[in-house]
């Protein structure tokens, strides 16, 4: 009886203090309260329940083509319209999203932890350490990635998970060199020192006291990076090195659509719109998570 | 007739959190050939008053929501900015805090002080540049000829703020303002300049508007004294009748709050705690060999249960000190004994137990807490690290250094900025004595913080040290607050310690020339301390 005793006596003391990490739970709070943030976030949440389920929910199928239909302007029966095969471009355009989106998540996850992790370690060690891992970054920098994605492919045949990691292994670079500067100036503050002398292990250090003041500039790199991403994957993909059809993206369905866009417009504005929507998405989405981490910018 | 007569005042700023009164109806004169000082904490108003008639506040926010300042017979609120561009840096001249950022750093000092000469006074180069010289050699500057072609970065920030006074003279103005001169510079070239100031005042005749959080500073020069608290002024007058019948209640907290007198010392054990022997922190800035020699060959004891006050000015090496007895500063040489241990060799877990035992306080608050994290979690960080309590009483023992330090429960969950400094100061203050340390180095703990603000910091660090059964390093340059709170004093100078003795040794009968003019320096003689 008498164990519990503080425990009930403490949460009286301090009842509205919450447990845990509460920058992100505040954080948490003020997105919420952010309506076009918050906007941004659902649109997106939408975009990817419909990439999920579009096997089951895609009205036709992306592969059969119909030569008859030829290029149609959107009609009921095809909401879209079709493209100069016969194939329905809403289903298209599902279909494009989930090699889209995936690309885009996934190669900038891979490049946002490597980068992230790699920067940190490089400007908090400093030294020798740094200068090493700087240079290696500056040589990654120096070698055209085409040749290296090239190479990637050769040597580990065509697939669609080599290509998200092989984007991911080039975007890294800029986001640990942002990184890095960001650290280098915070490992100077005398809260890194009161860190130190409370007897903080460096990784602790990082991970309690530098990442999260560094996170404002990346995660606006981070939302800029996502958008030039996908356009990557539609250039690899229209030099051959991506994705083959029938299986399809919103970069590859964007530029098909270019070529025949005096004669079928819709082949062109609807995929773009899918792509520019989501942008849009992204960017409202980081500025409110950028504001959301700001504790000093609230407006309370 | 006044040179300057502000009467009611008002200036308003208008944020999106709605409008904020910095200046509510303030009326003063300024007297030809008199020094008139304004006396006031941060947030008092003092400088937004003479920035706004002079329209060097931003607007919006700001706004001028009435009064007149009649400065030789114009209503400076009434005039365009074109007719006070031509008054400023002419006939009204200022000089301000931090030197460095009011001098542009491309430009030789020369071709700054000629600037105004060439712009306001049609003259050519040749007689501009020998009047530079000659108001260069007037504020003291020993070879203002080849000062002249010298770049701000190559001078020390007493000799800035001389260049900063020879550039406000150069027109003859009629009226002076001088923003903080002093605050950012040590003390022993505080008083020179304060003395350079009052001379060259007689001198030229000019009146002086002096605006400064400290009374001492003004105490010995100032022939009228205003004072302001939350933009209205609360009482005038002559410092002597000011200083010995203070009439309005602030006034009395600013003087009492000016440190004073000598520490009763508690108990002290004869055993050392701290034993430093001939320690060295060398720095070898990059690419070069020649070492930067900030701590060399500093041997101290610090007893059980003491404070030991370390008084030096900017550059003696006394913040790298502190830093090193804590492994905060890389030690070059020499061993550091902390409780028969020599701590310079340690790694990893037993550098660890003893970081729980000793911890720092550092100067700047807004700097030493970081900005995301509450103060809940700044608090619990010490607290789960070295296990000082499970999570179960975690929430107990943080409301107990949050009672401990003097902060309301409340406030629990905010953030460092919404803060004030010395609110924040106590947080840090609270963070370390949360491992419940035995040894605590403080540097400057409250040179950052208004006066008022300085002598409840001050108060809570002496409580909490019996409490606690602290020792402490205290690293200040202001020998009237190491007066007040230290039991033994060393004095440290270009990186050795050149003094050392019990406080009352070292203020009354001090050996070293560097200790005698270091006192010799402390402002506020006046105030009869």
């Amino acid at each position: 009886m008498s164990v519990s005793q503080p425990t009930n006596e403490s949460t009286a003391v301090l009842a509205d203090a919450e447990q845990g990490s509460s920058l992100w739970h505040d954080a948490w709070i003020r997105l919420s309260k952010n309506r076009m943030a918050v906007s941004g976030g659902i649109v997106l949440i939408f975009m990817v329940v419909v990439a999920l389920l579009t096997p089951w929910i895609a009205p036709y199928d992306y592969e059969v083509q119909n030569l008859d239909l030829g290029a149609q302007p959107p009609s009921l029966q095809h909401w879209l319209g079709t493209d100069v095969f016969g194939r329905d471009l809403l289903t298209q355009i599902m279909y494009g999203g989930r090699i889209s989106l995936a690309v885009g998540f996934i190669a900038t996850a891979v490049a946002l932890s490597i980068g992230v992790t790699w920067g940190a370690i490089a400007g908090y060690v400093g030294g020798r350490v740094d200068a090493v891992m700087m240079r290696l970054v500056d040589i990654l920098y120096a070698l055209p990635f085409m040749i290296f994605i090239v190479l990637l492919m050769v040597v580990f045949g065509r697939n669609v998970l080599l290509l998200f990691l092989a984007i991911g292994a080039v975007e890294w670079l800029t986001m640990a060199r942002i990184m890095r500067s960001q650290v280098q100036s915070l490992r100077q503050q005398e809260f890194v020192e009161a860190a130190i002398s409370l007897g903080l292990s460096p990784a602790a250090i990082i991970r309690r006291h530098v990442v999260p003041n560094a996170l404002g500039p990346i995660i606006v790199y981070t939302t800029l990076t996502i958008p030039s991403v996908m356009l990557l994957e539609a250039f690899l993909s229209f030099l051959g090195l991506g994705i083959q059809p029938p299986q399809t993206s919103w970069g590859l369905l964007i530029s098909y659509g270019a070529e025949t866009m005096e004669e079928y417009p819709w082949l062109l504005i609807f995929p773009g719109l899918a792509l520019t929507i989501t942008l849009f998405s992204l960017n409202f989405l980081g500025d409110g998570l950028r504001d959301a981490l700001d504790v000093r910018g609230s407006k309370d | 007739m006044s040179l300057l007569s502000v009467d009611n005042l008002q200036v308003s700023f208008t944020t999106r959190n709605g409008t904020h009164q910095a200046v509510k109806g303030v009326s003063f004169t300024v007297e030809p050939k008199q020094i008139t000082a304004i006396i006031g904490e941060s947030g008092s108003g003092k400088s937004v008053s003479c920035y706004a008639m002079l329209g060097l506040i931003p607007m919006p926010p700001g706004k001028i929501d009435g009064g007149t300042a009649i400065f030789d017979g114009k209503d400076l609120l009434s005039l365009s900015e074109q007719e006070l561009r031509a008054i400023r840096g002419r006939d009204i001249a200022m000089i301000f805090q931090d030197p460095m950022t009011c001098l542009n750093p491309y430009m030789t000092i020369g071709d700054q002080l000629i600037e105004p000469l060439l712009i306001h006074k049609n003259m050519n180069i040749s007689a501009a540049k020998a009047r530079a010289i000659e108001l260069l050699e007037e504020v003291g500057i020993r070879s203002p000829a080849s000062t002249f072609n010298s770049y701000p970065h190559e001078f020390s920030g007493g000799m800035r703020q001389r260049v900063m006074i020879a550039m406000a003279l150069i027109n003859e103005p009629k009226l002076l303002i001088a923003d903080e001169p002093t605050t950012a510079l040590d003390v022993t070239i505080q008083a020179q300049i304060l003395k350079l100031i009052a001379d060259l005042q007689k001198k030229h005749d000019i009146g002086v508007l002096f605006i400064s959080h400290d009374l001492a500073v003004v105490a010995d020069i100032a022939d009228q004294i205003v004072v302001m608290e939350q933009g209205e002024v609360v009482e005038r007058g002559e410092p002597e009748t000011l200083f010995r019948t203070p009439s309005h209640p602030y006034t009395r907290k600013l003087l009492d709050a000016i440190p004073s007198g000598q520490r009763v010392s508690g108990q002290i054990a004869p055993d050392p705690l701290i034993r430093a022997h001939n320690v060295r922190t060398w720095f070898y800035p990059d690419g070069t060999d020649e070492p930067v020699k900030a701590v060399d060959g500093v041997s101290l004891d610090i007893h059980r249960g003491e404070v030991l006050g370390l008084v030096g000015e900017s550059g003696s090496g006394k913040s790298t000190l502190g830093r090193s007895l804590l492994r905060l500063a890389p030690i070059t040489e020499g061993e550091v004994m902390f409780d028969g241990t020599d701590v310079t060799g340690l790694k990893g877990s037993t550098l660890k137990t003893f970081r729980r035992r000793m911890q720092m306080i550092f100067q700047d608050p807004f700097a030493s807490l970081n900005p995301r994290m509450t103060v809940y979690d700044t608090l619990a960080e010490p607290l789960l690290l070295h296990a000082i309590c499970d999570r179960k009483s975690l929430d107990h023992h943080i409301a107990k250094l949050m009672d401990d330090v003097g902060l309301a429960r409340g406030f629990i969950r905010k953030y460092p900025h919404e803060f004030s400094g010395g609110q924040r100061q106590r947080i840090a203050i609270g963070r370390a004595l949360a491992t419940k340390p035995e040894f605590i180095v403080a540097d400057e703990p409250v040179s950052a913080l208004d006066v008022t603000i300085q002598a409840q910091i001050l108060e809570l660090l002496q409580a909490l040290g019996r409490e606690y059964g602290l020792t402490m390093l205290f690293v200040s340059h202001d020998m009237a607050v190491i007066r007040h709170i230290a039991d033994r004093i060393v004095v440290m100078y270009h990186g050795k310690l050149v003094e050392e003795g019990t406080a009352q040794e070292i203020f009354e009968t001090p050996k070293q020339g560097y200790t005698q003019s270091l006192l010799a320096s402390i402002p506020g003689t006046a105030l009869g301390r």
